[in-house]
């Protein structure tokens, strides 16, 4: 790539770029310091304790788990102890330990000609989660979706909150719609709000739109639906889903519409 | 301010304008009107930069006012005097030179502006002059304002007012005194001055519709409810301390009271209902009159109750609809309403017991929005009478007359008319300028003229005006 860019480059006779694109191919960086010499070990102090062996077996548990630890201590030695809560032990032995998270332990032995420590590691991992629980075999749709696919609008006449032809056929079918819903979802309650047209004033539209739900819920209420279950709203025109000056968006709008209550 | 100088002043013009006073609605809508010149103020040094929105604010007040006709001032004489010694007193008129010669005989004697008579004869024809000009004294903005009636021929005789005014030295200060000047004029015509006055109004500006206020010409709005929901319907009471609306806050549309200086919530109680709505307040202002579907959920009959909510009860049995309840801000004893209980939306008038229902008008088309004149005589109402269903129009009505007159005509939806402090204005709402379903505010005289547009952010509407 970089020198097919120089190509590229040396082509567009940019000599400034060229220069450039050269400094990208630098001479490689000097290499790094070398590491400083490694420490003399001193020579153990003669007469002092050996850690011949400090381990831990399995050294990789998963929570719950148990690992034990083996040590073995050689040596002029006066007193051996593994940190964690262990304390003073023989010089050789073995312990049972169930820590929950991983750790380091520390074996410290001290004997007339100094002191010298070993250390072994268990690693805890994390269970793997519980399986989740079956999906419930509750409803297949929430509240909001079986409001808005079972339950239709009930339309009205201008100026008018009687229940038509049309919309005793939508209610009745709403009164079975909403007996199944509320079966289902027996915490629940639906809101039945009253839309009116942009004609009349505001203030007269809250009025009218009260209406048209107050008739709506009294005429489900008649055929069976708990009306403690369904509280009204007038919306007047303040929520119209049509804002055409046209019989066709005005008769949209003049209606009463289901809606999931809290 | 400067009282003695003023009342002085007053006393000597109380003669001439006696017969003037107190011609309110009438004169707005009929009477013959005096002319005054208003030339344009000047301001010394630094105050000249404020004379722009001070000249526009005196010109608004005195011609927005419809009690005064103001002169064109391109028929102004050059000279335009600015305090009391400019003016000079024309030659007699035994020394004013006459010639034969053709040439000098077309040229009219005048002052250039020095005189008086150059502002009260051809062309300008003016009754009265306000002159003067401002200056900055020590950080206030100073205005010297006089008015002369020009009747009567000497300036020594001549000055109606003489005052000085003061106001910080920027355009707030610059049209502050430009109202307090043209207040004084107006005073003389018994107009009361809308200065300081208050137009509540619902607007959708941030998204939601909230109850804003702003001053008479459409300057300082501020938002006065932020509840995020749907608040409608503001009323103010007649002190000006208080307003009260509906709105959606709490899911069931209810009564809110609030105090509006800081905005505070006074905790109205809503009786339960699915719908309480369009409140106003009594003329004392110690209770709330408004529509409930209580005791049914069937909107609506009129109830009345204490400002808290507390000792609500029903003032109409209706099976239809009653809204827009309006105590006579006269006489406390005569309600307005709107009602479907004849068929469409009428508006009526009952006795404050709910007694002597008697519909206002004809029954035509659908009447709404009613609103009472301070006189507890006029009333400003919405109607679509000669007009499609929807299609609103302001109209104004004498009650005892039962005579409507038409205000607007078909320019977009009128509604929502409500008269001013001072009898004689009305604010409305109309989607004149916006096209259908986008109201503005606007304001304009009872006889239908000086309409100004207040609102143009979001949507604006159900204006209210208060002090």
């Amino acid at each position: 790539m970089l020198s097919k860019r120089i190509v590229f480059l040396s082509l567009a006779l940019s000599l400034a770029l060229v220069v450039a694109g050269c400094k990208k191919k630098a001479p490689p960086a000097p290499p790094p310091a070398p590491p400083p010499p490694a420490p003399t070990q001193p020579a153990p102090t003669p007469g002092a304790p050996v850690v011949a062996q400090f381990s831990a077996e399995p050294s990789n548990i998963q929570r719950g788990e148990s690992s034990t630890l083996r040590w073995q201590v050689s040596g002029d030695v006066t007193s051996v102890s593994i940190n964690n809560g262990i304390g003073t032990v023989q010089s050789t032995g073995s312990r049972t330990v169930s820590p929950s998270n991983s750790t380091t332990y520390t074996l410290n032995a001290t004997g007339p000609g100094g002191s010298v420590t070993g250390v072994t590691t268990v690693t805890v991992t994390s269970p793997p989660p519980p399986p989740p629980p079956p999906p419930p075999t509750q409803p297949s749709q929430t509240l909001e979706q079986r409001v808005s696919s079972d339950l239709q609008d009930a339309y009205f006449d201008y100026d008018k909150s009687d229940i038509r032809g049309d919309a005793r056929d939508a209610l009745t079918r709403d009164a079975a719609a909403l007996k199944s819903i509320l079966a289902d979802f027996p915490n629940a309650s639906i809101v039945l709000e009253g839309h009116c047209d942009e004609r009349g004033s505001a203030e007269y539209n809250l009025g009218l739109g009260d209406r048209r739900a107050s008739a709506a819920k009294d005429f489900l209420v008649q055929l069976g639906v708990p009306g403690d279950r369904i509280r009204t709203i007038s919306y007047g025109k303040e929520r119209p889903v049509c804002t055409d000056s046209t019989e066709e968006c005005w008769q949209k709008n003049r209606r009463a519409h289901f809606s999931p209550g809290q | 301010m400067n009282r003695v100088i003023w009342l002085a002043a007053a006393a000597a013009a109380a003669s001439v304008l006696v017969s003037a006073q107190i011609i309110g609605l009438g004169t707005i809508v009929n009477g013959e009107k005096p002319t005054i010149a208003i030339p344009d103020f000047r301001g010394t040094g630094d105050a000249q930069a404020l004379m722009g929105a001070f000249n526009s604010t005196l010109q608004g007040d005195i011609a927005g006012s419809g009690l005064l006709k103001v002169s064109p001032r391109t028929q102004y004489p050059t000279f335009v005097p600015q305090q009391p010694g400019d003016f000079v007193q024309p030659p007699p008129v035994n020394e004013t030179p006459r010639s034969h010669n053709r040439d000098e005989m077309v040229k009219v004697a005048n002052g250039g502006g020095h005189w008086l008579s150059d502002w009260s004869t051809p062309p300008v024809n003016a009754n009265y002059l306000a002159f003067g000009y401002t200056a900055t004294v020590q950080g206030t903005l100073e205005l010297r304002g006089w008015l002369y009636d020009l009747s009567k021929g000497t300036p020594a005789t001549a000055q109606v007012i003489g005052k000085v005014y003061a106001g910080t030295a920027d355009e707030n200060g610059a049209r502050q005194v430009a109202h307090q000047f043209a207040a004084d004029i107006l005073a003389l015509w018994g107009a009361q001055s809308l200065f300081g006055t208050h137009i509540y109004f619902v607007s959708d500006r941030t998204g939601h519709k909230e109850i804003w206020v702003m001053d008479p010409d459409g300057r300082n709005q501020r938002q006065i409810t932020n509840f995020r929901s749907t608040s409608l319907e503001p009323a103010v009471s007649p002190d000006g301390s208080k307003i009260a609306f509906m709105s959606y806050a709490r899911v069931t549309p209810g009564i809110f009271v609030f105090s509006v200086d800081p905005p505070r919530d006074l905790h109205f109680y809503n009786q339960r209902a699915s719908v309480n709505e369009t409140p106003s307040f009594t003329p004392d202002g110690k209770q709330i009159i408004y529509a409930s579907s209580a005791p049914r959920d069937s909107c609506c009959r009129i109830y009345m109750a204490n400002l808290d909510g507390s000792g609500f009860r029903p003032i109409t049995s209706s099976r239809d609809i009653d809204v827009e309840p309006k105590v006579n801000p006269k006489t406390g004893s005569t309600v307005l309403f709107s009602s479907s209980r004849s068929g469409q939306e009428q508006v009526y008038m009952m006795n404050i017991d709910g007694t002597d229902i008697q519909r206002l008008t004809s029954g035509e088309g659908e009447a709404s929005n009613p609103s009472w004149n301070p006189d507890g005589q006029h009333i400003a109402f919405s109607w679509t009478r000669g007009f499609a269903a929807g299609n609103w129009n302001v109209f104004i009505m004498d009650v005892a007359q039962r005579s409507p007159t038409q205000l607007t005509h078909s320019e977009g939806r009128n509604e929502d008319p409500v008269w001013a402090p001072d009898g004689t204005h009305l604010v409305f709402s109309s989607t004149r300028s916006g096209g259908p379903g986008r109201y503005q505010i606007y304001t304009m005289l009872a006889n239908g003229t000086q309409v100004q547009q207040l609102t143009t952010q979001g949507h604006n509407e159900s204006p209210v005006w208060g002090k």
